[in-house]
């Protein structure tokens, strides 16, 4: 029996039958991104609170339109104008939230840890949405889908990560999702940011710091943004970045000739990944975001409608629609 | 008078492991013997308890003058006796900071009215801790201060390690440094390794503390002044002080029961696992117990650093360094040393009594005409911590809830009956 959520708070600690589990739910709400009229009822009356705690645009707008679109209202709440301003604690304005009964709480939050120390002392389930340098499961999850979309599986692929994986919570959660698949992962990038300590974190994972080795034989090309704002060390000039590590349609030949190319977004054109790459064939850039809804809506169903694990699958009944 | 009969006295000054008599008369010990007899004193049995001379802490903070929120003399006193202390010496990261002697008589005038146990105030070392100018050292020794240090901080440049050296030597004060090298600490919260890779912690490299550590005894070969390295942490500055007192140098350290117990492995989105020097990783932690078990390592220091549950209840990230910890002292020296058969009892009632004397230059024994402070604990008696039952203000700490074997069982001092349990 499928061990069942109660928080989604990073890709380590899911199982691989429960990863399939949210995948398979995830395909008809892939489906469902295409109809004219994108509203069900599943969650209606339900009420997500969205907590950022750190600004994010796409991230906050996929997870506002999941939860519409399954029908729940959304209460946000924006560093920018919170209390957190004031001086309140973390703890006092989660329970704050939580005192006008939302039945869930999405947070993003710049402090690593910082769900699973809310989920630790609230009653409702906690999605992660970003945890400072720690994960990102949602991303990691609408990766998975892009590539087992693309590619026809999510087994035993190479798969190749470029960047700064240090400060990274993409590149961590996908490391932890994709090792449970009997992916070989690459992770490449400028010394200082790609330590080779982090060959601990799972199995099959080898650090290589020249992308041409890299790329060398790569299924699948995850090209994270330089993360200026989270990066401690004096940071590293943009033309060394782009001459050393950029994406580029010449090192993409490196590749499999049918290498997917993926990347989280924000994309800084130029920078980590060349135009031509971002905007190719190979590149599955704009599936990702599209999935990032049918993924979130699956984890919202399954936390928050609170359905059976074996429930008809609510985007395939028409009975749901709502209006 | 007061009698200790029944008692297995362990007193490491003179090697003496024997069921003997302690009679105290005032504030000294009057006579030490087999079954000894004393017409009209007051009898305390310690039949199946050993009899210690009075632990020392040489590292705590009670957060008197200025953060009587987190703690003050008299809880943090009465937490320190329950844990068997009966001498603590407090970190004069203050607000004010101890850095001149009106700050250092209010807290022993104020020690003297409401502690349980003995408070032996450490001077800063520069002003305000600033790392600029000196503190005002002498007027504060006259004042009472038993050592200097900028705890929280390093001391911190080479030069001005220097000159509080000489100065500190021409006083007979041991310096003692909380040794981190800022720009690599550069903002961690825990030690730097696959566990803050995993967690996504800003890391700190063991190196951090080992620069420093290397720093001081490098500057403490220019002075020949007493170099005293606080809640060391890695096998790398271990090694230093090894090196040190292999050239004769005056160098001593401290580990505490935390870094002997835990590791960085243990570190979880848990505030009460950080502190600073962080946990460090397993082999840093299994070279501290060899340089407790062979010598290397003088004493064992709490660090006991309270701070009070709203601060420590917030994001790991953000929340403040440091753990309390009297009361599991010696309760996690037993475990994880001596029934674990690392260290004998011998050694590890060393550890709380003569080693730290010896760091500040005391004596500590158990022989007529010696201050009547005694610590007397059980090795084996079952029992569980619960902070929420600690006198402390605060309850930031991991072993809240952890079961143990033997205990410490009363606290004596001058003569007086500071904790019973």
């Amino acid at each position: 029996m499928l061990q069942r959520l109660s928080h989604l708070l990073g890709t380590e600690v899911l199982s691989h039958e429960q990863i399939l589990f949210l995948l398979d739910q995830a395909k008809p709400f892939q489906e469902f991104q295409r109809h004219p009229l994108k509203k069900l009822a599943t969650l209606r009356g339900k009420t997500v609170a969205i907590a950022f705690f750190e600004s994010s645009t796409r991230t906050r707008i996929s997870f506002t339109t999941a939860a519409a679109r399954l029908g729940a209202d959304t209460m946000a709440l924006q560093a920018e104008s919170s209390s957190l301003k004031k001086g309140e604690s973390l703890i006092d304005t989660v329970r704050t939230l939580e005192a006008m009964r939302p039945d869930g709480i999405v947070i993003r939050h710049a402090s690593s840890g910082a769900p699973a120390f809310v989920a630790e002392r609230l009653e409702i389930p906690v999605l992660n949405a970003g945890d400072g340098t720690h994960e990102h499961p949602t991303q990691a999850l609408l990766d998975a889908l892009t590539i087992r979309d693309r590619k026809g599986k999510l087994e035993d692929w190479n798969v190749t990560i470029l960047g700064d994986i240090l400060h990274s919570r993409v590149a961590r959660s996908n490391i932890h999702l994709l090792s449970k698949f009997g992916t070989r992962i690459t992770l490449c990038g400028p010394a200082m940011w790609v330590p080779r300590a982090l060959e601990n974190l799972a199995p099959n994972l080898r650090v290589t710091h020249r992308i041409e080795e890299a790329l060398e034989g790569a299924d699948v090309v995850m090209v994270l943004r330089v993360q200026t704002e989270r990066i401690h060390e004096p940071a590293l000039a943009a033309d060394e970045y782009i001459a050393g590590y950029q994406l580029t349609p010449a090192r993409l030949r490196l590749a499999r000739p049918d290498a997917l190319v993926l990347h989280p977004g924000p994309i800084v054109r130029g920078l980590e990944i060349d135009s031509a790459v971002a905007d190719g064939p190979q590149s599955g850039v704009l599936e990702q975001v599209t999935n990032g809804l049918a993924v979130r809506m699956a984890l919202l169903y399954h936390l928050i409608g609170g359905a059976p694990t074996d429930a008809p699958h609510p985007a395939k009944d028409r009975s749901n629609a709502s209006d | 008078m007061l009698l200790i009969r029944n008692g297995r006295v362990l007193d490491p000054a003179s090697k003496t492991d024997a069921a003997v008599d302690v009679l105290l008369d005032g504030e000294r010990i009057s006579k030490v013997g087999a079954n000894l007899s004393a017409p009209g004193a007051e009898i305390l049995d310690a039949k199946g308890l050993i009899v210690a001379p009075g632990f020392i802490d040489l590292h705590c903070h009670l957060r008197e003058p200025g953060q009587e929120l987190s703690e003050t003399i008299e809880t943090g006193t009465k937490a320190a006796a329950r844990g068997g202390f009966t001498a603590v010496c407090c970190m004069p990261n203050t607000h004010p900071v101890n850095d001149n002697a009106s700050v250092t008589r209010g807290i022993v005038e104020r020690a003297a009215e409401v502690g349980a146990v003995r408070v032996w105030p450490i001077g800063a070392a520069s002003m305000e801790s600033k790392g600029e100018a000196l503190a005002e050292i002498a007027a504060m020794k006259s004042a009472g201060i038993v050592a200097v240090s900028d705890d929280g901080k390093p001391v911190a440049t080479a030069r001005l390690m220097r000159q509080v050296m000489d100065y500190c030597n021409s006083l007979d004060l041991p310096v003692i440094d909380h040794c981190e090298d800022p720009s690599l600490f550069a903002g961690g919260v825990m030690r730097e390794g696959p566990q803050s890779l995993r967690l996504g912690l800003q890391g700190i490299p063991a190196q951090s503390e080992s620069i420093c550590a290397g720093r001081d005894v490098e500057v403490a070969s220019i002075t020949g002044a007493r170099l005293h390295i606080a809640h060391m942490s890695t096998r790398g500055s271990l090694e230093y002080v090894r090196w040190a007192r292999k050239q004769g140098l005056r160098v001593t350290c401290e580990v505490t029961p935390h870094h002997f117990t835990l590791t960085d492995e243990d570190v979880r989105y848990d505030s009460n696992y950080k502190m600073n020097p962080p946990l460090a990783s397993r082999s840093d932690r299994d070279a501290l117990i060899a340089g407790l078990a062979d010598g290397s390592v003088d004493a064992i220091a709490t660090d006991h650093a309270p701070h009070h549950p709203a601060s420590k209840d917030v994001e790991f990230d953000r929340a403040p360094f440091g753990i309390i910890g009297f009361e599991t002292a010696l309760a996690l020296g037993l475990a994880e040393l001596v029934h674990t058969g690392k260290l004998s009892l011998m050694r590890l009632v060393e550890l709380f009594t003569t080693g730290p004397a010896r760091v500040l230059g005391i004596e500590r024994k158990i022989t007529a005409g010696e201050p009547a402070d005694l610590t007397l604990f059980s090795t084996d008696l079952e029992w569980t911590f619960h902070a929420a039952d600690s006198p402390s203000k605060s309850r930031n700490t991991p072993f809240d809830g952890r079961a143990f074997r033997g205990a410490p069982m009363a606290a004596i001092v001058a003569g007086r009956v500071a904790y019973r349990r």
